[in-house]
């Protein structure tokens, strides 16, 4: 059964078309992600999975019944990590927990036990009774995240998780949902980064002005609509577009950034060896694996993160 | 061991370990209301202090400066003296005051820059929770002052008849009359700018021409009709007739009529307006 299924889900600001009719579900067990840019409509559907905006149109399923009459019933069952930090920053670690605790009803005393239980496993138990207000960036984020599973819920939230982190606080963060993911929680992810979506999701869907472009598990996306290797090209002279056409026939496709030409490729080696062998001589080049970051560029012509 | 007894432990074991899971609860609200008192609670003793002091400030100064001057020159305001006069109107200035203030920034910080309200919503909370938690819990802030005020009222021997025993509940019903409507309007802004505005033009003038400091005869007949229009002028009305035992019964329910009046329609805007903001 899934846990989560939407159908036509529209969501309308005014005149302007936050999501415009897509269509997915998210099964008990799966990690499920939502790659694409800042406003493809990412947040929107979050908060419609999170019952707390009603669609404007389509049929939406959260834990099998329908958030426009259980709303409250569906959200005790949710943990939501907002796209912004909420957290009361007058308030310890520890009293954060107890109070969101007991919006969901639960006893004071299994509140606090669940809270210490939570704080251990965010790595927090250290800081219980420090003010929040004196959290860095990822420990608010661990915090969230922990007050997120105090109602242990049956399905886990993140819009953007790790945005704005430094990278040693997002390795932590993914470690921990990484943790969530192995024990069995089911997460639904939103992410405008690659990298995030390709480590934690087991299935994602692309989306891009509203609208799904592209759906399945991360590897058979980049199969499906990439090439396995890719050669990055950097030349001096300003304006790529010469050397484009210059290599256009060495590659199943090129796509031309604004700083770099992308030759994708088998095998990237042979590719640059082709491209030395015409006289051609790139500032530097790179030869990496193809990953989500190009099925983006694919199917919608532009780049992940502006 | 008999079968009933096997079955209750039986029973005893389920529920044991059963894991706990949250539920609705019955009035979900009242989680809201706790929020509030949470942090008031970190802060109570300054404010209890603070609650002591500023009555006995106002009513030594208008006591013994004003007081003086008044009753020297006409022998007191409508038969008693001007202290008695003045004293309870205090209720009801206090229970605009602590409504107004809890109602503009505090709020605002809930929807922008703190996001407590969305972090409610993500809750079993719903926007309708929050209003009747917010509002209730003004209700309860604005009674505790009140009782405290009531005391200080009764240690200057200012209160006449023991009608004055309902003076909180009379702040109370003012307060409701300024909190809900203004909480209605809070939840439709997006910074801070129109509240400084606020409280010079309509708060101050409020406090300074509904019958506080004066009998309202005292003003010209365009400004009386205009009086009749603030939520401060009836809530005056009905602190001065519990706490000197005049004035008639139907006056006094025409006053409490209005306020009830305000605070329902305030309520009702409130939680329209958070709703439409929560869910949009």
């Amino acid at each position: 059964m899934s846990l989560v299924a939407a159908r036509g889900l529209v969501k309308r600001f005014g005149d302007f078309t936050a999501v415009d009719g897509i269509d997915f579900e998210i099964y008990r067990g799966e990690s499920f992600g939502f790659l694409g840019p800042n406003g493809a409509g990412k947040t929107s559907t979050m908060k419609m999975v999170s019952c707390i905006s009603p669609p404007t149109e389509g049929t939406l399923l959260v834990l099998g019944q329908d958030p426009k009459t259980k709303g409250p019933q569906i959200r005790a069952r949710l943990g939501l990590v907002p796209q912004e930090d909420s957290l009361e920053l007058e308030l310890s670690a520890m009293d954060n927990l107890m109070m969101y605790g007991r919006y969901f009803d639960l006893p004071r005393a299994e509140i606090k036990r669940r809270a210490t239980e939570l704080l251990e496993f965010t790595q927090l138990s250290e800081r219980a009774n420090d003010k929040a207000d004196n959290f860095s960036g990822g420990m608010k984020r661990r915090l969230t995240i922990a007050r997120s599973l105090i109602s242990d819920p049956d399905l886990l939230i993140l819009d953007e998780p790790t945005t704005g982190l430094d990278p040693q606080a997002r390795h932590l963060v993914w470690e921990r949902l990484y943790r969530l993911k192995s024990e069995g929680v089911t997460l639904v992810i939103t992410t405008h980064y690659m990298d995030e979506a390709e480590q934690l999701c087991d299935r994602l869907v692309v989306m891009d002005r509203g609208k799904i472009v592209a759906e399945g598990a991360p590897q058979a996306l980049i199969q499906q609509h990439s090439t396995r290797e890719v050669l990055e090209l950097r030349f001096a002279m300003n304006g790529h577009g010469p050397h484009a056409a210059a290599v256009a026939d060495l590659a199943d496709r090129v796509e031309e950034l604004p700083d770099r030409l992308l030759l994708y490729v088998g095998d990237g080696d042979e590719a640059l060896a082709a491209v030395h062998a015409r006289g051609l001589a790139p500032q530097s080049a790179l030869v990496r694996r193809s990953t989500l970051e190009d099925v983006f560029l694919r199917l919608t012509g532009r780049t992940l993160v502006d | 061991m008999t079968t009933e007894a096997a079955a209750a432990t039986n029973a005893t074991q389920v529920a044991t370990t059963r894991p706990i899971q949250p539920t609705l609860g019955w009035a979900p609200w009242r989680r809201a209301f706790w929020y509030h008192a949470t942090f008031w609670s970190r802060t109570w003793r300054g404010q209890v202090i603070s609650s002591f002091l500023f009555p006995v400030l106002y009513l030594a100064s208008m006591g013994l400066g004003v007081g003086k001057l008044v009753n020297h020159h006409s022998g007191g305001v409508s038969g008693v003296t001007y202290l008695e006069f003045v004293a309870p109107a205090l209720l009801a200035m206090t229970g605009m005051q602590i409504a107004s203030n809890e109602s503009m920034w505090p709020i605002l910080a809930s929807f922008k820059w703190t996001r407590s309200y969305w972090t409610a919503v993500s809750t079993p909370i719903t926007p309708r929770d929050l209003v009747i938690g917010k509002l209730s819990w003004v209700g309860v802030h604005v009674a505790m002052v009140g009782v405290i005020y009531t005391c200080v009222l009764e240690a200057f021997q200012t209160l006449l008849s023991p009608w004055a025993l309902l003076l909180p509940l009379a702040g109370v019903l003012t307060g409701l009359a300024y909190a809900a409507p203004i909480a209605a309007f809070t939840a439709t802004q997006e910074n801070e700018k129109s509240f400084p505005v606020f409280y010079r033009f309509a708060i101050i003038p409020m406090f300074l021409f509904s019958g506080s400091f004066y009998p309202i005869a005292q003003l010209p007949t365009w400004l009386r009709t205009v009086v009749q229009f603030v939520p401060l002028y009836h809530g005056v009305a009905i602190c001065r007739t519990l706490a000197l035992g005049q004035g008639s019964l139907a006056a006094t329910a025409y006053h409490a009529g209005v306020l009830l009046a305000l605070a329902t329609i305030g309520a009702w805007l409130c939680v329209r307006n958070f709703r439409k903001r929560l869910e949009a």
